[in-house]
């Protein structure tokens, strides 16, 4: 999910139509415009949302730990764009009886932006970090996301359709198409070697937990490297490392291997390119650091 | 240090210390659980819980292990999945001696199930055989998943229907000497597959209804299947189950099949079922838990059954309901039902429901109720894969107390199915609703080997578990529990059916310290078994709510007979009585010549 602390407006959206702001790279609202859509559709379809006081607690206090941390550390009020998503995915992705691991795994994902950086970049994708966290740490306590939103191939398709667009026009499509070509290879692969039906490793990326991965994980304009190229090659090796975690029966095996390949990713890229940080295109969202 | 670099070390700490809170609320979660998880010797756990378990089938002459059906080769991959239940345990005074005996299921095609005739010294007979309940599970009739009784004829005696996957089945009692089968006079369909069915009387006309839940399809015969094309077609939203079934009592030994004319309609997986009235109306609601999808609430208006699981709030978060048993925990005259679900460390927590009405819905008889689950306050809400489940008052000591069963699959312990499992469940209708697409389980556990609960209610609204504490130790693959004073000495003991494993019967020894109470109630206006005859009884200032039942838990039916505990020195101000009839029989303390007794009593003409 997107995660940018400090945001600052893309100078040349002002000299833009008002009606293609809402649909072009600059519009820093269609991310969080379009995750509240699924889950608005996806909880009056099918009810995903089994208490709204755990999605509400996660985004509350995503956005209070942004607003708090945001003003210590940079002294201004941060947008809060990045928390909001931050804090719903957490609010969907996250499964757990009690009330507690939402909130605490919502500051963990904003703190961590503050906190584990590198070059003044923050490394992990924040609600990856920290559902990984909770995952290793509470795993008693929480789950994931697994099999709501009625396994119904039409909500599939309108999820998929719709993200594919909106995914499109931010141009990160090609990031999600690398990961669905590359898991499904993977996932044929999978079947020839542990013999299993092949429908049954390709039954993962029809649930609803990859949608969200796809859509808001590895595309994250903050945590994934700059080139085309190396975006295509990062989504490639997580399909890879997951393949090698499925091989060992690895349930989160998705949200594993971008916790591992998103850092290492990030830093060969700021470190052995020595590449300058600067704003451009990457704040596919339209914001930049 | 520049204020910055302090805030940022400061943040550093904080940071450490989040990801630290887990650590340290699993530490501590464990040395509270520490404390009563320990297995004492019985003068301990006598002294310290005021009962203690002791295992003790095969002393009583009983040997039994239950054996899961073998269904069609073509599942053989996940045989050990799709034929997963099956043992069940009904407690029944089928010969109305006083002494009550259990009829005990097997589900392999040709096995034989036993009704366990109580001896009065603490031994058991089979005599299931020479009473015609033993060769059950013949080829092409499917095989027994369960059994509850009810006296629908009202002739004194305690019927048998058998719930199957296959032939459902009719016994009549035939004074207590053997059983006729009146199944096809009765007017039973051919064919359900169900693991679940309760005896009430919907229409309080004096004659038990049947309720009866569909699992798998009624058109699919799982021993000759047409297709693969048989798994749910969802894990939470899944609607293509087993129809339901309410068969309205005729009273010429018919019944009529009224389910949809009532409001009862659904095709979601049906597992467990109970009748109680939750509202005080007089008319028994009927509270169904489902597989893979949400419960359902009917609630009896004395005319039809209006399906209220969403406005109630038991029918909004899908899970995987396979227990529904009823209890007033509160001693405050009103039922809490309890539902069972999965709970997997790290896999899938969803977490048991204990749902409790709303204080402001449930003071005012005929008024919407709602409920709230309170499983998680109360500490009942991590049970394993839960299965069968029964509130009684284990301890006598005047609240009820709370057992479970559990465990799925139990086969190599090192090598586990929830990693293949979780990766079909979450995909799509067309891949998870056809078996030929799930990975073979080959010879690996599922939630297998796992520790039972017995959780006790100190009365102040928690509920601590010492099941390893009191003895009741087995890993095996439990199913069916059912609560019943076996021995007639006012404990109740505690039998367990398990999975492809043994009958296991815990006799329970209570501190004598503690007072009890038990009622036999028969039936005259109301339907003889009295099964939904209401009982209040007041001691000590406070009241407590129970409810003759026609099948409670999962694939179980209790004692028949209503046991108080009462504590040390209870004064009994009144024991009220609602007849199913509406006729209400008030006891004063002058009519009980003593506590630690059980009282036979009559509905008044």
């Amino acid at each position: 999910m997107s995660s940018q602390t400090v945001l600052i407006p893309n100078p040349t959206a002002a000299a833009q139509h008002r009606w293609r702001k809402w649909f072009t790279l600059e519009n820093r609202f269609v991310p969080p415009i379009f995750i509240t859509l699924i889950l608005l559709v996806g909880h009056v379809t099918f009810g995903i949302l089994e208490s709204y006081k755990k999605t509400l607690l996660a985004i509350a206090a995503a956005i209070l730990t942004e607003l708090v941390l945001g003003r210590l550390i940079t002294h201004k009020w941060v947008n809060v764009a990045s928390a909001y998503i931050s804090g719903i995915s957490v609010g969907i992705l996250l499964r757990s009886p009690a009330l507690w691991p939402y909130a605490l795994c919502a500051v963990i994902a904003i703190t961590s932006k503050y906190v584990v950086r590198v070059k003044n970049r923050h490394i992990w994708n924040p609600s990856n970090f920290a559902i990984c966290v909770m995952l290793f740490l509470a795993a008693e306590q929480v789950t994931t996301l697994s099999i709501q939103w009625g396994n119904n191939l039409y909500a599939m398709l309108v999820i998929w359709a719709l993200g594919s667009a909106i995914i499109w026009r931010l141009r990160r499509f090609h990031i999600c198409a690398t990961y669905v070509l590359s898991f499904v290879a993977f996932a044929i692969l999978r079947a020839y070697i542990v013999g299993d039906p092949i429908a049954s490793e390709i039954s993962p990326i029809t649930g609803p937990e990859y949608q969200l991965f796809i859509f808001f994980m590895i595309t994250d304009p903050k945590t994934t490297v700059r080139s085309k190229t190396g975006q295509c090659i990062v989504a490639f090796s997580v399909a890879a490392v997951e393949m090698v975690l499925r091989l060992n029966s690895s349930i989160y095996a998705p949200l594993y291997a971008l916790f591992l390949v998103g850092p290492i990713a990030l830093l060969l890229e700021t470190g052995w390119t020595n590449r300058k940080p600067k704003p451009h295109g990457i704040a596919a969202f339209g914001v930049t650091q | 240090m520049k204020r910055p670099a302090l805030i940022r070390l400061i943040l550093s700490i904080v940071f450490l210390g989040l990801l630290a809170t887990p650590l340290i609320l699993k530490r501590i979660a464990a040395r509270r659980a520490q404390a009563t998880s320990t297995h004492l010797d019985q003068s301990a756990a006598l002294a310290r819980y005021g009962f203690a378990f002791t295992e003790i089938s095969h002393a009583a002459g009983i040997d039994f292990t239950h054996h899961a059906p073998a269904l069609d080769p073509r599942l053989n991959p996940i045989m050990p999945e799709v034929a997963s239940m099956g043992a069940s345990v009904s407690v029944v005074d089928f010969d109305r001696d006083g002494w009550p005996d259990l009829y005990v299921t097997d589900s392999a095609i040709g096995s034989h199930n036993h009704l366990y005739r109580n001896q009065h010294d603490g031994t058991f007979v089979d005599v299931a055989p020479e009473l015609g309940l033993a060769d059950v599970n013949q080829p092409n009739t499917g095989v027994s998943m369960g059994s509850v009784w009810g006296d629908f004829d009202n002739d004194g005696y305690e019927d048998l229907y058998l719930i199957k996957w296959g032939r459902p089945e009719l016994f009549h009692n035939d004074h207590g000497h053997g059983f006729t089968r009146v199944s096809e006079q009765a007017g039973l369909p051919p064919w359900i597959n169900a693991n679940t069915a309760v005896w009430f009387d919907y229409d309080g006309d004096g004659k038990l209804d049947l309720f009866v839940g569909g699992y798998y399809a009624e058109n699919i015969d799982l021993w000759h299947l047409k297709d693969t094309r048989i798994m749910p077609d969802s894990f939470e939203y899944a609607k293509n189950g087993g129809r339901k079934y309410l068969f309205h009592n005729l009273g010429n030994g018919r019944f009529e099949e009224v389910s949809a004319k009532l409001g009862i309609d659904s095709r979601r997986w049906s597992l467990a079922s109970a009748a109680a009235d939750l509202r005080g109306t007089g008319h028994p609601d009927l509270f169904v838990a489902n597989d893979y999808g949400v419960a359902e609430l009917y609630l009896n208006d004395g005319r039809r059954f209006h399906e209220s699981g969403t406005q109630t709030g038991v029918g909004f978060a899908p899970k995987s309901g396979m227990n529904v048993a009823v209890g007033d925990i509160f001693n405050q005259g009103k039922y809490a039902v309890y539902v069972s679900n999965i709970s997997e460390d790290g896999v899938l927590i969803q977490g048991n429901n204990l749902w409790v009405p709303k204080d402001a819905s449930s003071t005012k008889p005929n008024q919407p109720i709602a409920y709230e689950n309170m499983a998680r306050d109360l500490g009942v809400e991590l049970g394993g894969w839960s299965f069968g489940a029964q509130f009684g008052d284990l301890n006598n000591d005047g609240t009820l107390d709370l057992t479970l069963t559990n465990g799925y699959v139990s086969a190599d312990p090192h090598r586990s199915y929830w990693y293949d499992f979780a990766k079909v469940a979450g995909g799509n209708a067309s891949i998870i609703g056809d078996a030929d697409h799930w990975p073979a389980i080959d010879g690996r556990s599922h939630s297998g080997y796992q520790q039972k609960r017995v959780w006790i209610n100190d009365g102040a609204g928690k509920f601590v578990d010492v099941a390893q504490a009191v003895g009741l130790t087995d890993t095996h693959d439990g199913r069916a529990l059912a609560l019943v004073d076996l021995f007639n000495t006012g404990a109740l003991d505690v039998v367990v059916a398990n999975q492809r494993g043994p009958l296991l019967i815990y006799k329970n020894t209570v501190n004598p310290a503690n007072k009890w109470l038990e009622l036999s109630l028969e039936g005259t206006r109301s339907n003889r078994s009295a099964i939904g005859a209401q009982v209040t009884l007041r001691w000590n200032g406070q009241q407590q709510i129970q409810q003759v039942a026609g099948g409670s838990g999962f694939a179980a039916e209790n004692d028949r007979r209503i046991h108080f505990g009462l504590g040390p020195d209870p004064h009994i101000e009144s024991i009220t009585i609602r007849w199913p009839s509406g006729t209400i029989q008030t006891l004063s303390p002058a009519d009980l010549a003593q506590l630690d007794t059980i009282l036979s009593i009559k509905e008044p003409a």
